[in-house]
């Protein structure tokens, strides 16, 4: 076992021999993957806990008020008092709803954040699945959520529901291809879809730096698109409260909306933490240039803080996103896609080919 | 053509401009916890002090010689849009001029059907009454929020004339 915790390749490679040693090449595989899938189960369980407790702070704080307090020291506990709530709640299903479409949906919308979570690399490493097509996979599976909201509001029977997912869907559709398109500028700069090169090619400067402006205009869009993609405000038009009341998960209770809640938070985390693995370097510390002194006092920094750190930063400036800007229409959000959004981002999408083409970049 | 393309860009730079304001407003708040207004009620009982416009229960004003301001004049009654307020008057001879003049004997006060509208405290001529910022009005039994405002064996302050508001 040799545990650093700068590089977690040897130990995990460590492990994987062990488990080599101890059984047939397949069990062992199958031993590694359950093992994976309990690590993401734990990590993404304390995940939510921990940013719902931060929405609310974060929330109150823009709002001038103090939010949970009550329940353990400035309320941390609250959220797991919420958990044990929903958990000993009953779980209804509405009447002429299609039951087994209702009961799928809400593990649809769970399962493809976890898919996501698979290939965000946390550090030098420790990196379930480091597969060479990792954008794709990211953009391909990001809108097989859309699928569960779809599904949940389509079996719920209620007309709030359906008109939430449909805003939903539309809004995904339209919303992909600016996500797409943002994260096509960087792949131009590494020439690569795997994740851990896109890492690995921000050695010397994250591509917020060294990219020129497109850069920085992909990532503005980015954002946008993302926040835009996971239903947060300022356009959670899916689950509008004063005019759908919930919109897609009205008639989900108990433990099913926990997941629908559970999975906006997961992908929260996972907008986070692909926007600081393309754009802000993912685990690698701040390098800048040939200072070789301030690049050793980075390098002290452990990469897990670094990536965890930078994720923080982007959630926190969605969550100000969220509790400070309104809520657009409907006309308004197709609007910004298909006349703003998507026309820069095309426009930028041909500026970086030729600054990576004539070699413009640092 | 060349117009409307400028308007597109002003559009994108004037709605970025808007949402930073937006932005700086919340950031400051969130910066500054001291902005916080929120009032961690029970904890802080003793040191809690309600807004001057506060609305709590009409009090009548008693100076410290047990004294108050109110003539009798019922203008807080008329004005009172659900009947909260009844004054009981009485006659006492005064002993200034040895005529009989009009006393109250009793400013009865219903809270449970006052909805704080200031209306009488604007009403009196001789500003007797005010709100108080209290706010714990709640008592087992609903009679106890009938309330007689005047104390007892108080009276009159001297020099107060019964006039009509400007």
């Amino acid at each position: 076992m040799n545990f650093s915790i700068y590089d977690f390749t040897g130990f995990i490679l460590s492990i994987d021999k062990f488990l080599r040693e101890a059984f047939s090449p397949q069990t062992a595989v199958i031993i590694e993957m359950v093992l994976v899938g309990i690590c993401f189960l734990l990590f993404v369980s304390l995940l939510g806990l921990v940013l719902v407790y931060v929405e609310r702070k974060v929330c109150a704080f823009f709002q001038q008020r103090l939010g949970p307090m009550r329940v353990g020291y400035w309320g941390t506990a609250q959220t797991i008092a919420d958990i044990v709530k929903l958990l000993f709640k009953e779980s209804l299903i509405t009447r002429n709803s299609d039951k087994f479409l209702f009961n799928l949906a809400a593990f649809i919308v769970i399962l493809a954040p976890f898919m996501i979570i698979g290939v965000v690399p946390f550090a030098k490493g420790l990196h379930a699945m480091d597969i060479d097509i990792g954008i794709l996979y990211i953009v391909a599976i990001s809108s097989l959520g859309v699928t569960g909201i779809l599904l949940a509001g389509w079996s719920s029977n209620n007309k709030y529901s359906l008109i939430g997912a449909m805003r939903s869907g539309a809004q995904i559709i339209s919303y992909e291809l600016s996500v797409g398109l943002s994260l096509l500028t960087i792949v131009i700069l590494t020439g690569s879809l795997q994740l851990s090169e896109i890492v690995e090619s921000q050695r010397d400067g994250w591509w917020i730096f060294k990219g020129n402006i497109p850069v920085i205009i992909a990532f503005i869009i980015f954002i946008v698109a993302s926040t835009a993609e996971t239903n947060r405000g300022p356009f959670d038009m899916a689950e509008a409260e004063s005019e759908l009341t919930a919109g897609f998960h009205t008639e989900y209770s108990g433990i099913k909306f926990a997941f629908f809640f559970l999975a906006e938070y997961i992908n929260l985390f996972i907008i986070a933490a692909i926007a600081a693995t393309v754009f802000f370097g993912g685990w690698m510390p701040l390098h800048a240039g040939n200072f070789e002194a301030f690049n050793k006092v980075m390098d002290f920094i452990p990469p897990i803080i670094w990536f965890f750190g930078k994720v923080a930063v982007i959630i926190f400036i969605i969550m100000w996103f969220k509790w400070t800007f309104p809520r657009l229409r409907i006309d308004q959000m197709l609007l910004l896609e298909w006349k703003y959004l998507l026309p820069l981002n095309l426009a930028n999408l041909l500026l970086m080919s030729v600054i990576a083409w004539k070699g413009w970049h640092f | 053509m060349f117009k409307s393309i400028k308007k597109y860009f002003a559009d994108i730079y004037s709605a970025i401009k808007s949402l930073l304001t937006g932005m700086k407003v919340t950031g400051y708040y969130f910066s500054h916890p001291k902005e916080i207004i929120t009032q961690q009620y029970p904890e802080n009982r003793e040191t809690l002090k309600m807004f001057e416009r506060f609305r709590g229960e009409v009090v009548l004003i008693h100076n410290e010689n047990n004294e108050h301001a109110c003539t009798g004049c019922s203008a807080c009654e008329i004005a009172c849009p659900n009947g909260s307020i009844e004054i009981i008057s009485d006659k006492a001879i005064d002993p200034e001029t040895g005529k009989p003049k009009k006393v109250i004997d009793k400013f009865v006060y219903q809270l449970s059907m006052c909805t704080f509208c200031n209306l009488c405290i604007i009403a009196c001529p001789t500003d007797a009454i005010k709100m108080a910022q209290t706010f714990e009005h709640s008592v087992y039994d609903r009679s106890k929020l009938t309330k007689i405002l005047n104390r007892p064996g108080s009276k009159i302050m001297a020099g107060v004339k019964e006039k009509v508001k400007e």
